[in-house]
């Protein structure tokens, strides 16, 4: 299971169908603490690009973009109860929502680790 | 790092805005406020050429007390906020940093009589939180004996300042003007003490939210009024009865018939933080009345708050309200400030 990266800084891992989305750890050290998260209703279809969910930290609020398109099938109950757990574990268990693909295609438009270490050194 | 009022200024330290919120309440906190305009008024009567600018009682203030207080506009809009304390041979006021050029100008054309010097001299630290009082005793143990709300000229070891026994985040504390040869010296002492760590603005903000002050560009601005940003303790009786300050006409007008909008603590019920710009709703009818003007998460309340301004029906505690946020209307409630129990020394 490869983990790829979008510029907007979400991760997302494939997993037979479903791939699992959440945000770097780059993303969860650029916000701060995270204070709390709106997660989308399971079944909503959501297009690669498009907001699918809200993280926010004290300083602010930021939207979360799908890095795929595809149908929301699992949200993450656990960062929405403890949002730190953003902070704490953003690329393993404070995990945002698992979607259901639409196109595997989507994810070769999307950064691999070593690709995304070398963008992060241009920011 | 973020650019702020044009100075680079620090949002947060390694450690996050939490917990320097939460250092800043359980011990103290030390702040970089340098970028504020600190400005000495001297001439034969000062205060009273002040009040021709502002409604705060000016001439009542005794030496080595403070007070807060506004300058208006003929609107009766607010164009600063700032706290003037009387010493022995002058008037010293610190501005905010994002209005100081335009107050200099405005104090500069209309205080006759007056002279008017900005110390650039100087930097201003503030040492906030409940063991501020503690560590600035080890340099000098007066300050022990200042309530909230006094000045005096001190030696702080072998720093010469001005004391204020004040701050910006309900707790006690003290802001320190200190000449900038002596500033970096003197804070890296504070750092050193065991109580203080360096709190940014991020936290300086969340702290001011909890305590309901008010910061200008957000709940003051031109449009906004004393009496409708619930400053009316700002307002003596007397200046009140004689006026004499710009738009004060409207402001007696206001203290006599009430503004239709007041500011109003709001708690909303979820876990969202409604942030600045917020539309405020009847939660019934879906009406406009009112808008957001700080708003975020407050670290030791462990809730969303905010700050807004409501037409006036609606600015009594407890009255139910939708917030607007993402599309979604989210209910909440308005109610007093602060958000916390302020803690200043008696």
């Amino acid at each position: 299971m490869t983990t790829r990266y979008s510029k907007d800084h979400e991760w997302i891992r494939l997993d037979g169908d479903v791939a699992t989305v959440g945000i770097s750890d780059y993303a969860q050290s650029q916000l701060g603490d995270v204070v709390f998260v709106d997660l989308p209703a399971k079944g909503k279809t959501v297009a690669a690009g498009a907001e699918v969910a809200v993280v926010e930290s004290v300083k602010a609020a930021s939207e979360v973009y799908a890095p795929a398109g595809g149908e929301v099938v699992e949200t993450n109950q656990a960062i929405v109860d403890d949002p730190a757990l953003v902070n704490r574990a953003a690329q393993t268990d404070g995990w945002f929502v698992k979607l259901k693909l639409g196109n595997k295609a989507d994810l070769d438009a999307l950064m691999d680790q070593a690709a995304y270490d070398a963008y992060l050194k241009t920011l | 790092m973020v650019p702020f009022a044009g100075y680079d200024m620090p949002v947060q330290y390694p450690t996050g805005i939490l917990t320097e919120h939460k250092h800043t309440r359980a011990s103290a906190g030390l702040f970089d406020v340098s970028h504020m305009g600190q400005v000495k008024l001297t001439g034969a009567d000062p205060a009273k050429a002040l009040e021709t600018l502002v409604p705060g009682d000016i001439q009542a203030l005794d030496v080595g007390k403070m007070r807060y207080t506004v300058f208006t506009n003929d609107q009766a809009g607010i164009l600063d906020d700032f706290m003037v304390n009387k010493r022995d041979r002058d008037l010293f006021v610190v501005f905010n940093a994002g209005c100081k050029d335009n107050d200099l100008a405005h104090a500069r054309a209309n205080l006759k009589g007056v002279e008017i010097d900005y110390l650039e001299s100087h930097a201003l630290l503030a040492l906030q939180g409940p063991a501020a009082v503690a560590v600035l005793a080890r340099l000098n143990s007066v300050v022990q004996a200042m309530s909230f709300g006094m000045g005096a000229t001190l030696a702080l070891g072998k720093y010469e300042a001005f004391v204020t026994r004040s701050g910006y985040t309900g707790e006690d504390g003290f802001e320190i003007s200190v000449a900038n040869d002596q500033a970096e010296e003197f804070a890296r002492w504070l750092l050193s003490q065991p109580e203080v760590k360096p709190i940014g603005l991020g936290a300086r903000d969340s702290l001011r939210l909890e305590a309901g002050l008010a910061l200008y560009g957000h709940e003051l601005d031109p449009t906004t009024t004393p009496i409708e940003a619930g400053l009316n303790w700002t307002i003596s009786k007397r200046r009140r009865e004689e006026g004499g300050f710009p738009g004060a006409a409207i402001v007696q007008q206001q203290l006599k018939d009430g503004p239709a909008r007041k500011l109003t603590g709001i708690q909303p019920e979820g876990r969202a933080p409604a942030r600045e710009g917020t539309e405020i709703l009847n939660s019934e009818t879906g009406e406009r009345i009112g808008v957001v003007t700080s708003g975020g998460f407050g670290p030791s309340v462990d809730a969303p708050i905010a700050i807004g301004y409501v037409a006036t029906q609606y600015a009594a505690p407890d009255t139910p309200l939708s917030l607007m946020v993402r599309g979604k209307a989210l209910p909440a409630r308005t109610c007093k400030l602060p958000f916390i129990a302020k803690r200043y020394a008696k």
